[in-house]
């Protein structure tokens, strides 16, 4: 485990303070609610015994366990460790998913970049669905965190995009223009947040605690790209089509009620991987990799290409720069 | 001893009175159950049975928390004159003020505990030490403490007020004065912390305006006052609780001035988004015009506009504002003028369009109309019962029956006042 997992040492300093703070929590948290989960199990002992198998038990252990969960950026490895194996027993109990979450952290010297090449997209979606089948996207809601939009050539209005479009792709006269979350290097999604469920890793991918979210919403209306999403009912994944490789950050199950949005898929990259959008784009219109790595694609098009950013003049400094051939 | 007596008589106070009051608290739990059994619903299966989605993610119940805020911050126009400049006229009305901030932040805090998803058991995540509560970069954590903060000091001030008088004694003015100081504060600030949730993001143009702020006090003057000249005049008439004519006329003053500034402040940023319109008033003119078919907050704003303009227009014609025929109407259509414009025509235009141009409108679900109705009705129930344990204490027609020599030879014991809570209007019985 990197420094940024220990909770004494500051590793991210724009924001280390959250990282300082070495108060017991789950101390604190089980002195204040061990009175109600002793009621509780009171109560549940009163209930015919036979009531409850052996797994249901499980079950309500593991989620009040989930319930009074620390902050992600508060726990230890061990504590992290053991956070993990109880989402993935709770997959396997809930939905008979066999799944692995990783915590893998950001690779010191590293720091994504994403170029989309508006001469090359044709407009095919082919990321976004690789998007909905990598990130594990309620299927029920269409979520999707991936929009192609579909612009007339003389426009470059952004509001008078279509991205609803169905019909047969490219049409002539028509340029297709990707968004997606940006990871802003000045988010403006991350300080709105009441409780700091969200934050921006070292890599610079911006994530959010899933569990940690309490679902204000403050964050969606804070982005100006229109990025985050958000669980109004309990997202499904037919069994099937689940991607079992997850991470804590990413792609693991989200609950009703949490925000979430774009990692760069944060489980492929941090293993040196590239993002599914960016594989599965028949074009080759997508560039993804290291802003820090001087021979890196991403650094040629930024050095060689023409490009632009999208409201450039909120001073949101997106990582996802646009360019032409 | 004291304060269990003042217990029994609150509880005495609030469950006898006439008939109508008996029908107007059994209506408004009647309707607070419906909301309830509607949040119920909402909570169990989550806001996907809202008119709310990804491109309208806050809806009515954020809307109402906006316009409460407001009429909770209103409090102050009382609270000052009365506590700090000492200002006769405002002196018996000024409790009233403090209850309608408790019934409003009591508002507040639901329509908040609405926007969430399930139950808010999570929320122990806001509390600081055991949960993590992002203050200060959080504008939203400011207003937790605000909101609530606010509500301690209004609940406070009074009971400390109304208890001393209650057992015989003189509220002594260094105890309470400095807390009037701080609410007067934290009244103005409420609202300005509300109003920069909103402001500060770059994300939503229609939102992202310095004039935001002073737009949220102007209009927040205008309707809590509004309600004030409403609950004030119905006190009036029902109770011989003395309110002057002069703490009406003064209200009404403040109100009409209030307005005028909110209009004002409406006209400006109207020339701003319309004179030469760039990408950024396209909320507005989502709002105020409709985009193509897209128009289902025209008729609201234009409603709202017009009744803020025809009361205004009333209020600062002299004869019109002293007669109580038109004051009463015209502060009934202030209060539900700023409730239109700045509920429904100011948090939900600005999702409309998204911030990449998608036009997505929203239509509030009938669950979401119940809960909200459910809410209102939770505050005037609330207000209800404030009034209802306040003003018999302020009478002097209540005090503690622990009291070896009564202050005031007139005072009744809390067991004879049983026959004036029959009569609609206490009569001071000797």
């Amino acid at each position: 485990m990197s420094a940024a997992a220990d909770p004494g040492v500051l590793e991210n300093g724009a924001d280390g303070t959250l990282l300082q703070k070495r108060v017991d929590r789950r101390e604190a948290l089980d002195l204040l609610i061990g009175g109600v989960t002793a009621g509780l199990a009171a109560a549940g002992a009163c209930a015919p015994l036979s009531a409850a198998t052996p797994e249901e038990r499980e079950l309500k252990q593991l989620e009040w366990e989930q319930f009074s969960q620390k902050h992600y950026r508060r726990m230890t490895p061990d504590e992290r460790a053991e956070t993990v194996r109880r989402l993935e027993r709770l997959a396997k109990l809930h939905h008979d998913e066999d799944v692995t979450i990783a915590t893998t952290d950001a690779q010191p010297g590293v720091l994504f970049g994403y170029a989309f090449n508006i001469s090359k997209c044709k407009g095919y979606r082919r990321c976004v669905e690789a998007c909905i089948n990598e990130n594990n996207l309620d299927r029920r809601a269409d979520t999707q965190y991936i929009r192609i939009f579909e612009k007339d050539n003389n426009l470059v209005d952004l509001s008078d995009g279509d991205a609803t479009y169905q019909h047969e792709v490219p049409v002539d006269g028509l340029f297709y223009l990707g968004t997606q979350c940006f990871q802003c290097a000045n988010p403006p999604c991350v300080p709105v947040c009441p409780v700091g469920a969200t934050w921006q890793e070292p890599d610079g991918i911006v994530v959010i605690d899933y569990n940690w979210c309490v679902g204000c919403r403050a964050c969606m209306a804070a982005c100006p790209y229109w990025a985050r999403r958000f669980n109004w009912d309990p997202p499904e994944v037919p069994l099937n089509e689940l991607n079992p490789d997850q991470h804590y950050l990413g792609n693991r199950a989200r609950k009703q009620g949490c925000t979430e949005k774009c990692t760069f898929c944060i489980h492929r990259t941090r293993q040196g991987r590239l993002p599914a959008c960016v594989e599965a784009c028949p074009t080759g219109a997508r560039v993804f990799g290291n802003l820090l790595d001087p021979d890196s694609e991403i650094r040629w098009v930024l050095e060689n290409k023409p490009v632009f950013r999208l409201k450039e003049e909120l001073g949101t400094e997106p990582r996802f720069w646009y360019f032409t051939d | 001893m004291h304060f269990r007596a003042f217990l029994l008589s609150a509880l005495h106070g609030v469950t006898s009175g006439g008939r109508t009051y008996h029908l107007w608290m059994g209506g408004l739990t009647a309707v607070m159950l419906v909301g309830g059994s509607a949040y119920l619903y909402q909570a169990t299966h989550g806001l996907g049975v809202t008119g709310m989605n990804d491109h309208v993610s806050w809806g009515l119940y954020i809307s109402n928390l906006a316009f409460l805020v407001g009429v909770a911050a209103a409090a102050v126009i009382l609270v000052m004159p009365a506590y700090v400049l000492n200002d006769v006229d405002f002196s018996r009305a000024v409790m009233l003020a403090e209850g309608v901030a408790v019934a409003a932040l009591v508002m507040c805090l639901a329509f908040v505990t609405a926007n969430s998803p399930g139950f808010p058991w999570k929320w122990w995540r806001l509390t600081p030490v055991i949960g993590l509560l992002n203050w200060p970069e959080s504008m939203l954590a400011w207003d937790v403490i605000a909101l609530n903060g606010y509500l301690i000091l209004n609940l406070a001030i009074p009971f400390y007020i109304l208890y001393s008088h209650f057992t015989g004694r003189e509220p002594e003015k260094k105890k309470y004065v400095p807390f009037i100081y701080l609410s007067v504060m934290w009244a103005v600030s409420i609202h300005l912390i509300t109003a920069f949730l909103f402001a500060a993001p770059p994300s939503r143009p229609l939102w992202n305006s310095p004039l935001l702020g002073p737009r949220f006090l102007a209009s927040a003057f205008t309707a809590g006052p509004a309600f004030m000249i409403l609950l004030l005049e119905f006190i009036r008439s029902r109770t011989d609780y003395p309110i002057s004519d002069a703490a009406i006329r003064k209200l009404a003053t403040v109100t009409a001035v209030a307005a005028q500034i909110n209009l004002v402040m409406l006209l400006s940023d109207l020339v701003f988004e319309f004179r030469f319109p760039t990408h950024h008033s396209m909320s507005a003119r989502y709002l105020f015009f409709g985009l193509g078919e897209h128009d289902a907050l025209v008729p609201w704003i234009r409603t709202g506009i017009a009744m803020n303009v025809a009361a205004t227009a009333i209020l600062m014609i002299h004869p019109l504002r002293r007669n109580h025929r038109w004051l009463v109407p015209a502060c009934a259509m202030l209060f539900a003028g700023i409730w239109i414009e700045k509920g429904i025509g100011l948090v939900i235009p600005g999702f409309i369009p998204s911030p990449l141009g998608e036009i997505v409108e929203y239509t509030p679900t009938w669950v979401e109309l119940g809960v909200m109705f459910g809410i209102w009705a939770l505050g005037l129930f609330v207000l209800t019962i404030l009034v209802r344990v306040a003003l018999p204490i302020e009478l002097g027609h209540v005090r503690s029956p622990y009291l070896d020599v009564s202050p005031d030879p007139r005072i009744v014991r809390p067991r004879a006042t049983r026959q004036q809570y029959r009569d609609v209007r206490p009569v001071r019985t000797r």
